[in-house]
């Protein structure tokens, strides 16, 4: 009696009330005793300093830019998945220059250098002061 | 080398800045002066015959007598020989030549001296408190202290 | 808002079913703001170990004062550290409890007489509810304490007045 939509409908809204209902709860129920202390930012249990909104490297950008382009070419992909038996061959030819648009543009992206993450290079300490070599009389371990 | 031929060296070597020693205790000791301590122990380093290149532990003294003090003990990797060094200072300007270019560790134990006992050392990087907070009123260790009643609001004693 | 929380003068059928409900909830996910600082830390790791195993009873150690229910306080608490666990508990979200594990988080420990940069007991500085007693106290005595802690949280009800904090 009720459509296919109708069915995520009622699915909708019994999930919000789910939520809401809880939140509610929540809210009623709990204690609400706001002072300056408690309300502080967390730092660890020191006093805070400085800004919470620090700068961060652009890679984060690129990368979750790669990603959300590659999103949508997934989402493409899906109702195209459920009509391929009835289309054939010229869904398959069609799908294939789409990806392959968009693989050029993966190949590109990968060989310019933007999905490459820094390796950590470390640095190895120099002693102030050594003893020169072949004055620490080695004991018996081989290593 | 013995610690006689170690103090004979030495006192060829800086002659007045060495003063007393006595050197068939437990652990043989040299005193020395407290302004010359970082050549002293340059000399220590580097001299091939003594390469004293393991500083084992500098711990600051209270003699109860008006002196304060460090004592560092000294071994060598190379030779396997110690020896010990004394630097005293007077309680009322206690300042001690520092040897933290020297041994990397003299950095952090100079600083637990200066905490507990109130010795400054010359041409130490970064001479501030370690252990106790930066606003403890005195110098804990020295035989003349007090514990404080109140820190910050908190009662300290039991 | 709270506006049920100790807003009832008496009790009826509705509120003490309700009490149980919520007390039942509290008391079985105890979320616990690990505050190791010294040996008693180690006992309270055993705690959480396999052998004796304090997940079972819901305490989940979350290192953060926001998430956290009780604050287990093991080890010894400088006073340089004392500031630091004042705020910690500040930011703490009610219902908070404490509970102080070890002889040096109860009174000083074995640092009561000479100790010159200890406090003499965390409830010096923050309330506490349940005291463990123990150099370290074994992990069973600490788990007898979130047991204690446990019938105190079952004990408590809507229908009281506010604690005056």
């Amino acid at each position: 009696m009720l459509t296919e939509f109708g069915k995520i409908l009622v699915f909708l809204i019994l999930g919000a009330v789910f939520v809401a209902g809880g939140l509610i709860a929540a809210w009623l129920l709990r204690p609400h005793r706001p002072y300056p202390g408690k309300v502080s930012t967390y730092e660890c249990g020191e006093e805070p300093v400085g800004n919470a909104w620090v700068r961060f490297n652009v890679r984060f950008y690129v990368v979750a830019l790669v990603f959300l382009i590659f999103e949508v070419e997934v989402v493409f992909l899906f109702p195209w998945a459920l009509i391929y038996r009835q289309l054939g061959l010229f869904a398959f030819v069609e799908m294939a220059v789409f990806l392959l648009i968009l693989i050029v543009g993966y190949a590109y992206v990968w060989v310019k250098g933007d999905l490459d993450w820094d390796k950590p290079m470390p640095e190895i300490p120099v002693l102030r002061r050594q003893s020169p070599q072949g004055t620490i009389v080695k004991t018996g371990a081989t290593s | 080398m013995t610690p006689q031929e170690i103090y004979d060296n030495l006192k060829a070597k800086f002659g007045e800045s060495i003063l007393e020693a006595k050197l068939d205790a437990l652990q043989p000791w040299i005193r020395v002066d407290e302004h010359r301590t970082k050549e002293i122990c340059v000399f220590l380093h580097d001299e091939p015959n003594f390469r004293f290149d393991y500083l084992m532990c500098l711990s600051g003294m209270d003699y109860n007598n008006g002196a304060l003090g460090a004592v560092y003990h000294l071994s060598s990797m190379s030779h396997k020989h110690k020896i010990v060094l004394r630097a005293n200072c007077p309680k009322e300007n206690p300042r001690i030549q520092s040897v933290s270019s020297v041994w990397g560790t003299a950095d952090w134990h100079e600083r637990e001296a200066f905490d507990m006992f109130g010795i400054v050392f010359d041409g130490h990087p970064d001479m501030r408190r370690i252990l106790c907070p930066d606003d403890y009123p005195g110098y804990p260790l020295r035989k003349d202290f007090k514990v404080p009643e109140f820190y910050n609001g908190m009662k300290v004693p039991y | 808002m709270g506006i049920l929380n100790y807003k009832f003068e008496n009790s009826n059928v509705l509120i003490t079913s309700l009490d149980s409900l919520l007390n039942w909830a509290r008391l079985s996910s105890l979320w616990q703001m690990q505050f190791g600082l010294a040996c008693c830390a180690i006992e309270m790791m055993a705690a959480s170990a396999s052998n004796f195993d304090i997940m079972r009873f819901g305490v989940i150690p979350r290192a953060t004062p926001r998430q956290a229910d009780v604050m287990i306080v093991a080890g010894t608490v400088t006073l340089k550290m004392a500031s630091r666990i004042k705020r910690l508990y500040d930011q703490m979200a009610e219902p908070r409890y404490v509970l102080s594990m070890g002889s040096c988080s109860n009174c000083g420990g074995p640092y009561w007489e000479h100790g010159y940069h200890v406090l003499k007991g965390v409830d010096r500085v923050i309330p506490v509810d349940v005291y463990v007693p123990g150099c370290p106290p074994r992990p069973e005595a600490l788990l007898e304490g979130i047991m204690k802690l446990q019938e105190k949280v079952r004990s408590e009800s809507l229908a009281k007045k506010a604690p005056a904090k």
